[in-house]
């Protein structure tokens, strides 16, 4: 039995558990909402506990900046706030050019990245070297750093916001898919969901699943135009701390750091014949062909690694929009039905600040920018945002 | 009883740690792997599964058999970084 609500999320990973939870704490309150999160499987099983841990300040526009700084700074308190251990380790973001063009991008960046407030600098290899005195004196013409960059582990931030959630009154549902949903036979009437665990109404629906948003959006006769693209990512035996920062290739969307736990998580771009194709299935199987790439990447950049055991890889989906920017707020066609989806892989990082905004806007504040810039309308009307984010890693 | 039972050995996940996931409300094994960290060690669940399920069965009385193991994932045994980057690529992409 599932209660009745005025708002339910369907999609129990960062960005559904984050919203519950900054709709039910709110100190002004949401008037006794019931708010209610249902997901098809466990906590963690989607992108949210598949992705590399990462949060960055270092984006190319400002308004993306601004947001990750505020998002890291909920991050910095989240241990405390929500007395649970993420293992957050701030040991900076170095990002490594290996043509003048993308140095040049990277030179742009810094420039927003500063005029943020946020102090990254334009380093040279060598300097790039005495951080990470491993990597080899290889093609990297330049490199820029940001000291204040962090890794977090994923899976405690989802049992973090979903601890706080039903603490505040918030019902979450593991396990329960949702198989149809009926749109509100009369104005006011409410959305009729079905699960396996019953059918419930709820005023309003935010969908939350990330890739498989598209599959929840089909339910309600909405086409959205996300189209999920599979990533892998490794993981090595654990060792003694030596890397600080978390180490990107811009050529290559190489990325690599150690996890408080000692081991290296990283991954790399594949060719994009990862796409699910037009129907947009979602595929998680694990490919010989990427371990060799991000073997020969990594034992490239660092030789010292040759060495070092892989234990585990998997594969997640990013969540790629045709124009590259998340979608957020009302579909046009179907009133009540909002997304919160299309964050290409970097929607861990960017949940904390963006459920803190959109769960003001759902309540009826005044909306942050990012909802204008992100509209699902955007697409309806032909205008495509394309905000000019260049900096999307793997 | 022994005071401290260790399941899990590379992550030193004991049978308590596994009680207090199941009274949390984690009873599949791929969510106590994820809340107890078992299995993500050099061994990948290979020792250690078993016990782990058997432990998750009695805490939340449930039958062993309804329990399925968690997804494993290569590579088969822990192995360097030199030999995969050696390897030539074979053509699975079709996975």
């Amino acid at each position: 039995m599932i209660a009745d609500a005025d708002i339910a999320i369907v999609g129990a990973g960062v960005m559904g558990l984050a919203l519950a939870y900054n709709l039910a704490s709110d100190p002004r309150g949401l008037g006794g909402k019931r708010i209610v999160v249902v997901d098809g499987h466990y906590l963690a099983w989607g992108a949210s506990g598949r992705n590399g841990g990462g949060v960055r300040q270092q984006w190319s526009t400002e308004m993306n900046v601004r947001l990750m700084q505020e998002s890291m700074d909920i991050c910095a308190h989240f241990a405390k706030r929500m007395r649970i251990n993420v293992w957050m380790r701030r040991g900076g973001y170095l990002f490594l050019a290996r043509t003048q063009e993308a140095a040049r991008r990277l030179e742009r960046n810094v420039v927003v990245q500063n005029r943020c407030g946020l102090a990254t600098e334009m380093i040279a290899p060598e300097e790039a070297r005495a951080l990470v005195p491993e990597l080899a004196p290889d093609r990297t013409v330049a490199a820029c750093y940001n000291p204040t960059d962090g890794i977090v582990f994923p899976w405690p931030f989802l049992w973090g916001y979903a601890h706080a959630a039903a603490k505040h009154g918030v019902a979450i549902h593991t396990s329960t898919p949702v198989t149809a949903i009926a749109r509100p036979a009369r104005d006011g009437a409410g959305f009729r969901i079905t699960t396996p665990a019953g059918t419930f109404t709820a005023g309003r629906i935010v969908c939350a699943a990330g890739a498989w948003s598209p599959e929840v959006a089909r339910l309600v006769g909405a086409s959205l135009p996300n189209r999920p693209q599979r990533h892998e990512i490794m993981s090595t035996e654990a060792l003694k701390p030596f890397l600080k920062p978390m180490v990107t290739v811009a050529e290559t969307g190489l990325y690599v750091s150690q996890s408080l736990r000692g081991e290296l998580v990283g991954g790399i771009s594949m060719p994009a014949e990862d796409d699910g194709g037009e129907i947009g299935e979602v595929r998680l199987g694990s490919r010989l062909a990427f371990t060799t790439a991000m073997a020969r990447a990594l034992v490239e950049l660092m030789p010292r690694l040759g060495h070092v055991k892989v234990v585990r890889q998997w594969a997640g989906p990013y969540d790629v929009s045709p124009d590259g920017d998340p979608i957020v707020g009302e579909l046009p066609d179907v009133p009540g039905f909002h997304v919160v989806c299309g964050f290409r892989g970097h929607g861990f990082m960017m949940a904390p600040v963006v459920a803190r905004h959109f769960a003001a806007a759902l309540r009826g504040d005044p909306p942050h920018a990012f909802l204008s810039a992100w509209s699902p309308a955007r697409f309806a009307a032909g205008r495509r945002t394309g905000g000019g984010e260049e900096m999307f890693i793997g | 009883m022994a005071r401290k039972v260790i399941l899990c050995r590379c992550e030193d996940v004991t049978q308590a740690d596994v009680e207090h996931a199941v009274r949390l409300g984690y009873t599949d094994v791929e969510e106590v792997k994820r809340y107890t960290g078992f299995g993500t060690g050099p061994c990948q669940g290979k020792e250690c599964l078993r016990g782990i399920v058997t432990a998750i069965a009695a805490a939340a009385g449930r039958d062993p058999g309804t329990l399925a193991p968690f997804t494993s994932r290569p590579p088969l045994v822990p192995t360097e970084l030199a030999i995969f980057a050696g390897a030539a690529p074979e053509d699975d992409s079709r996975r």
